[in-house]
């Protein structure tokens, strides 16, 4: 579905106030990745690692400076407009929907502008309403939408041409728990239903955790990770977090296989590799347990850790 | 070729909807374009308070170039004028939007921002014109109807082609807004007035680079049966349509030209 070799982009960046000096930047520096069709796979890295960057030389919207794009068989900066039928996208932060006018009013008119059949269309939207809960804001003017509304406007909006291949940029960010749910429901639905090749990007490890299977990891536009979810942590993020929250404070614990972070109070940090069960067994026989929780790094210190292990 | 047009008309149509959601404001909005288009209307009048001819011209012939070349603005303005808001897609990287899509990426950008109170500054030329062919003795034939007809089109052909290219601008300097003015606004003063009172190099800029002449003052001498004060050949007088058609060539491949150096915006 999608081949990328040695791609790069660079920008000329001017700099100084007076006599300005241009420097270039490299945004994307030679990376190379192959997906597969119907693969659901998720774009990771810090803020301004160049995944924005990446995922507009895909779509077309970029021209890049090397390397070769095959996004559906076809260059995208040549054959913009052909691409364009073939794939949707939604960028979190740019609106397509029309500001001033009821929700249905967008639809509609993206459904002329990507040109769909009648009933395909009426189709799709009958779907998309069942799945993303959209009727009772479907007459409301765009604008007066909350966040959550707006952006299950977005996906439907970038999926009624009914594309092969979906591009989304940071599809939950600055949603609550439920709507970031009921994104990803929509997105595994889309996968598996309909077979559509989904790449996301995200800072969100949650998304990555309950949708993807592989992950690629781009830091200062090299990638530095292209593998699976689980490979990725048994190598990187073996070290979880154990929170225990005993039935009163005690000094720190000392526990086989784990290094006590933290302590507040009744509340204890230990920091852990391997499974959970026997650290669970050996801390409740230790001290009275009350409750208990684990948690997993997030992608900035996995980043972290991935420069910081030698030989890779 | 028909089905473009189908989409433009939903697209203009959804922008007329939006804009009668705020009705006063548009009402308000209508008003002013017309005033403070018979404002710049009262320019001319002023000028010719202390000179009976401008050169060769007359007030009523200087009337008649103001006219048409309002009439063609506002209509431009009106159907391609997406230009005072492109800058801002450019900068704050919603063209990003238009390029996923299967469409012309210009095509879009014209059917984004249809602005019904333009029509405001088209009507005030309108009653201009219809003032000046009144009290005009022109000598009317088949020709000079043609001509008539023919010349408003053209005119706006050729404000959009020289409004595109300066638009292209805009994916260099990213703000490039003001700059661009000095196309829009800037041509149709331009346009307005007889380019036999302007300098040589400017006529000439005017004649054969950016070729505003052709919006109004080579259709008009033909109109008005006047003898060209510059001794130019005759046959620029019907150059008007050849000039919008080649404007066109030149204003796309400005535009794909500028497309691919499109830089977006971080986020």
């Amino acid at each position: 579905m999608i081949e990328v070799e040695r791609l790069s982009k660079q920008f000329v960046v001017r700099r100084g106030r007076f006599r300005r000096e241009r420097v270039v930047v490299d945004a994307v520096n030679e990376i190379s990745f192959r997906v597969e069709r119907g693969e659901l796979l998720g774009y990771l890295g810090p803020n301004g690692a160049g995944k924005s960057t990446t995922i507009k030389m895909l779509t077309g919207i970029l021209v890049p400076s090397g390397g070769r794009v095959s996004v559906a068989g076809l260059d995208p900066s040549k054959r913009r407009i052909e691409l364009a039928k073939r794939i949707g996208a939604m960028f979190g932060q740019r609106i397509q929907l029309w500001w001033d006018l009821p929700l249905i009013d967008s639809f509609e008119l993206l459904r002329h502008i990507y040109k769909v059949p009648a009933d395909r269309y009426r189709q799709s939207l009958a779907r998309f309403r069942e799945v993303l809960d959209l009727d009772s804001f479907l007459h409301t003017p765009v604008r007066q939408l909350s966040l959550g509304q707006r952006i299950r406007g977005e996906l439907t909006a970038s999926m009624l041409h009914e594309p092969e291949l979906l591009f989304l940029d940071e599809p939950t960010i600055g949603l609550d728990v439920v709507a970031k749910q009921r994104v990803r429901d929509f997105l595994i639905e889309i996968n598996r239903e309909r077979g559509v090749t989904v790449l996301l990007t995200t800072h969100d490890l949650g998304d990555i955790e309950r949708l993807c299977k592989r992950l690629l990891v781009i830091d200062h536009g090299s990638l530095i990770w292209d593998g699976g979810i689980d490979e990725l942590k048994e190598r990187y993020g073996a070290e979880r977090m154990l929170i225990v929250d005993l039935e009163q404070p005690v000094p720190p614990l000392q526990i086989e296989g784990a290094v006590v972070e933290k302590v507040d109070g009744p509340r204890q940090w230990l920091r852990f590799r391997g499974p959970a069960a026997d650290l669970t067994a050996r801390v409740a026989s230790s001290a009275r347990l009350v409750d208990l929780q684990i948690a997993e790094p997030d992608i900035e210190e996995i980043v972290r850790r991935i420069y910081s292990v030698p030989g890779t | 070729m028909v089905e473009p047009v189908l989409v433009w008309r939903r697209l203009v149509g959804a922008q007329i909807r939006s804009q009668f959601q705020y009705r006063v404001s548009f009402v308000l909005d209508m008003l002013g374009n017309f005033l403070i288009s018979f404002i710049d209307f009262l320019a001319v009048l002023v000028l010719f308070h202390n000179t009976t001819r401008l050169g060769v011209w007359s007030v009523r012939e200087v009337a008649f170039l103001y006219a048409m070349s309002s009439i063609s603005f506002a209509l431009t303005d009106l159907l391609v004028g997406h230009f005072d808001q492109f800058p801002q897609k450019i900068r704050d990287g919603t063209f990003d939007i238009l390029l996923v899509r299967p469409r012309s990426t210009l095509f879009q950008v014209i059917g984004s921002d249809f602005q019904m109170r333009r029509l405001g500054k088209a009507i005030q030329g309108a009653l201009v014109l219809g003032y000046v062919i009144s009290s005009l003795a022109i000598p009317w034939d088949v020709g000079r109807v043609a001509m008539l007809v023919v010349m408003v089109p053209s005119a706006i052909v050729i404000f959009a082609s020289v409004w595109t290219v300066g638009s292209c601008l805009a994916f260099w300097t990213t703000d490039g807004g003001e700059f661009t003015n000095a196309f829009t606004y800037g041509g149709n003063f331009l346009a307005q007035y007889p380019i036999d009172i302007f300098s040589t190099w400017l006529r000439r800029f005017l004649a054969y680079i950016v070729p505003l002449a052709f919006v109004c003052y080579f259709p008009a001498l033909y109109i008005l049966d006047k003898p060209d004060p510059l001794g130019l050949p005759r046959l620029l007088q019907f150059s008007s349509p050849l000039v919008a058609l080649l404007g066109v060539g030149v204003g796309g491949l400005a535009w794909r030209f500028a497309v691919r150096h499109y830089r977006s915006a971080g986020g």
